[in-house]
């Protein structure tokens, strides 16, 4: 098994005037995660190198980090893609709370701003209401957000202005707004048409290039921006 | 640092069952309610659930709640409660209705319908052949009911705590009063007051080695309430999901062979249709883990190793993108195998306890045979054992399980919580909790948990798997009590308070080496074959003697007792399970 070399942001407001860098020497082999890598320190060599994670196949969101400079899930890249040197830190823009861990309340306070659920108040029909394949399409793409944050802590916009939205909320308001079911499309429209709503935005294309579920969130953000305009109208 | 906090009702836990609870229960406002959830909810392992939920809407064919129970009988070998299933079953429809009005977004029909596809051991007219009963949003089924549920409970203002892991569940004068609960962000713990108590945090998975399940899964519910005398239910009967990606665990969906993709061993032999005539791939889990194994036993695993292949390669690129989008990206990131083009290397993975704390239709825990329950103390979703599932749980009928039992077990908890009054708690309610933690961290040198995790999890896996017989159960049985005594002398490297998940993962530890405890030992004392439990030295169903739930107590020695309970048995008389 090949040796790789895990260079990683270390920081215990407890005991830490500020972060270092601390190296790891791993066996790991090319079809490893990056996240079985970081496990082998934990168990192995320092317990007390600390990180989320859960599922580790990339659909609970726990483990987004910095790898080598871009965003990723730990667990959704593997060492042969990342090469026998990998510098890992955590998400920038939220507060560190230790090494890996950031502070995630202002994340899922961001997410809750955007009324993420589905508002119709029009009495529910006794079976499924219904919605035609080409209207469940329409906003396929938003539905598979994992709330990780890559996309948010990858925006400059974002780091220059901690009060922005932010891509992964828009993303869940985008969601809602193309749902034919949906009848508060004009309230989150609205909400995001604020100062710190979608015209932060851009058009970086990091959040899309970060998004470890492949969502296109650069055109969601158009596409909620050109509805902004065209209510306006 | 202990805090104190005073609810009417607590839910332990923040997957589909926990939430699904939290929804009923916000919905009585005169009721103070809050999630504690180890994890932020919408990371629990009901996100990783794929296929679809059960429920006979016949949106695309004839189908009745009627067939889907009888479907759900005989996948569990008959050990399942009929009483729960029929209930489970008649409300299928009912709660996959509410989960489109709460906003799920269902993959849909051309009539725009909710979407169904078929699904192992789903069938019409009781056995004839597959029904599209599974309602499915393409193959991220689970996460689309954690995130609808999440917003719901966003919606309604229920109140989390999240990164607080429990550590105990308090019971005092013959009821449930509360939990324990250490908080991960600062290292404190928390004292939870409480009318009510649902316990849903999940499986454990992670007492085996090849395993679907997250890093998470490692039982807390189940452990803490074993260890405060309540015992767990048939917990011999352990389910293998037939497609784990090779070597790696990752679940692929039996949504692929309902689409339908095909096993194939290493002459390119379609033999599921050796081993079940009529249902060929979409024969139960158990019954086509089991056919994966023998293949492989006998020779004919791809390149003579421990795999074979998922071929569904046929469907072509639009089923594959539009259906399985998921499972594609899997392949892709994980293996470098496009399944548009290649076949999938699978092998069988640990995947769902059918066991678990038992409890009745309302999720009140019942400790023994004459339905006794401790007040207070609910249990839903796959830490409970109603039994829906019995011997094997049919796929999709975890989905079910956990919105219809965790609705029910809500409903309940009101109504409890309306009428009673808050107990009065045991004295010193941390003392245990903190005894142990502190304990963990005093140790200077020693094994690494890690360590023993690993033993564990190989022990498990080789002798209490798929196929087991008795000599090398009683090896497991030996190797988990060597690992218990060498747990006293673990090292936590972590001497900190603030997030400290060395420690976490220690105290997990223990949880998962008591449940494995407790699964060998009820394994090694069913002597038959039934559902997910194969013996080698025992190959036969035995109703005459069997026909029976276990009921597995630790004993105050640490030892295992167990003592039985009997099937409850409505409308489908046992016979010869033939798929």
């Amino acid at each position: 098994m090949p040796m790789v070399t895990l260079r990683i942001q270390r920081f215990d407001p407890e005991n830490d005037q500020r972060p270092v860098y601390r190296e790891y020497a791993v066996n790991a082999d090319p079809t490893d995660r990056v996240l079985d890598a970081i496990n082998s320190v934990k168990w192995y060599q320092d317990g007390s190198l600390t990180y989320r994670r859960s599922c580790a196949h990339g659909i609970c969101g726990s483990d987004a980090m910095r790898i080598n400079g871009a965003n990723r899930l730990a667990c959704k890249v593997l060492i042969r893609d990342v090469g026998a040197k990998v510098t890992i830190e955590p998400l920038m823009g939220f507060r560190v709370i230790k090494d890996l861990v950031v502070d995630m309340e202002p994340f899922f306070a961001q997410f809750r701003s955007v009324l993420p659920y589905l508002i119709n108040d029009e009495g529910a029909p006794e079976r499924e209401r219904t919605q035609s394949v080409h209207e469940r399409e329409v906003y396929d793409d938003t539905t598979k957000c994992i709330l990780c944050a890559a996309c948010t802590t990858s925006c400059p916009s974002f780091w220059a202005d901690e009060n922005f939205v932010g891509p992964a909320a828009i993303v869940n308001a985008h969601r809602f707004i193309f749902d034919s079911r949906d009848k508060a499309a004009a309230e989150r429209l609205d909400i995001l048409n604020d100062r710190e709503g979608v015209w932060r935005c851009r058009t970086v294309f990091n959040c899309t290039e970060a998004c470890p579920r492949e969502i296109r969130i650069t055109k969601a953000i158009g596409e909620v921006k050109k509805a902004i305009l065209s209510s306006a109208r | 640092m202990i805090h104190t906090h005073t609810y009417d009702a607590l839910v332990v836990g923040g997957g589909g069952a926990g939430m699904m609870a939290a929804i009923y229960l916000s919905r009585e406002s005169r009721l103070r309610t809050a999630v504690i959830s180890k994890l932020y909810p919408t990371r629990s392992h009901t996100g990783a659930a794929q296929g679809g939920i059960g429920a006979a809407l016949g949106n695309l064919e004839e189908d009745h709640p009627e067939w889907h129970a009888f479907d759900t009988v005989k996948g569990s070998d008959y050990l399942g409660d009929q009483d729960a299933i029929e209930t489970m079953c008649r409300e299928a429809v009912d709660v996959v209705i509410e989960l489109e009005h709460m906003g799920l977004p269902f993959s849909r029909t051309p009539d725009g319908k909710i979407a169904q596809r078929p699904f192992g051991g789903h069938t019409h007219h009781q056995g004839q052949g597959p029904v599209r009963r599974s309602c499915y949003a393409a193959d991220r089924t689970g996460h689309m009911i954690l995130q609808t549920l999440y917003q719901n409970c966003i919606k309604n203002g229920v109140e989390f705590f999240d990164e607080f892991q429990v550590v105990d569940v308090m019971l005092a004068e013959g009821r449930c009063v509360g939990v324990v609960a250490y908080e991960v962000a600062t290292g404190d713990l928390h004292v939870f007051h409480s009318k009510s108590v649902n316990l849903a945090t999940g499986g454990f998975g992670r007492i085996f080695s090849i395993t679907s399940n997250a890093h998470a899964n490692t039982g807390d519910g189940p452990a803490v309430a074993l260890r405060r005398g309540i015992p767990l239910e048939d917990m011999e009967f352990y389910q293998f999901h037939p497609t784990g990606i090779y070597k790696m665990g990752i679940l692929i969906t039996e949504g692929v062979r309902g689409e339908g993709g095909v096993l194939r061993n290493d002459y390119g032999e379609r033999f599921m249709e050796r081993y079940a005539p009529t249902m060929k791939d979409l024969a139960s889990r158990d019954v086509v883990a089991r056919a994966i194994y023998q293949e492989m036993r006998e020779g004919r695993g791809i390149n003579g190793k421990r795999y074979v292949y998922l071929d569904a390669t046929y469907l072509g690129a639009e089923v594959i993108e539009q259906k399985l989008p998921d499972i594609a990206d899997f392949c892709r990131t994980y293996l470098g195998v496009d399944p548009v083009h290649e076949p999938m290397p699978i092998q069988p993975t640990a995947h769902y306890a059918m066991g678990g704390i038992p409890t009745n239709v309302d999720g009140c825990v019942v400790i023994d045979d004459r339905g006794t329950v401790v007040p207070g103390l609910y249990a839903a979703g796959e830490t409970a054992c109603v039994s829906v599932h019995g011997g094997n749980r049919l796929g999709t009928n975890s989905l079910l399980d956990l919105v219809v039992f965790g609705r029910r077990s809500g409903l309940h908890m009101a109504e409890f919580c309306l009428e009673a009054d808050l107990g009065s708690l045991p004295e010193n309610p941390t003392r245990d909790v903190a005894a142990e933690l502190e304990r963990l961290l005093s140790v200077a040198a020693g094994e690494p948990p890690a360590r023993l995790r690993q033993e564990l999890q190989d022990t498990m896996m080789d002798f209490v798997g798929v196929f087991r017989e008795e000599e090398g159960m009683r090896q497991a049985m030996d190797k988990v009590r060597e690992l218990k005594r060498r747990y006293e002398a673990v090292v936590v490297m972590d001497k900190g308070r603030r997030f400290n998940t060395d420690l976490l993962e220690a105290w997990e530890l223990r949880n998962l080496l008591d449940l494995a405890e407790v699964t060998a030992a009820s394994a090694l004392n069913r002597k038959e074959s039934r559902g997910a439990h194969s013996r080698e030295d025992f190959p036969n169903r035995d109703d005459e003697n069997w026909l029976k739930h276990t009921l597995a107590v630790q004993d105050v020695d640490g030892g295992v007792r167990i003592d039985y309970k009997p099937v409850t048995i409505t409308q489908f008389e046992p016979k010869e399970r033939v798929y």
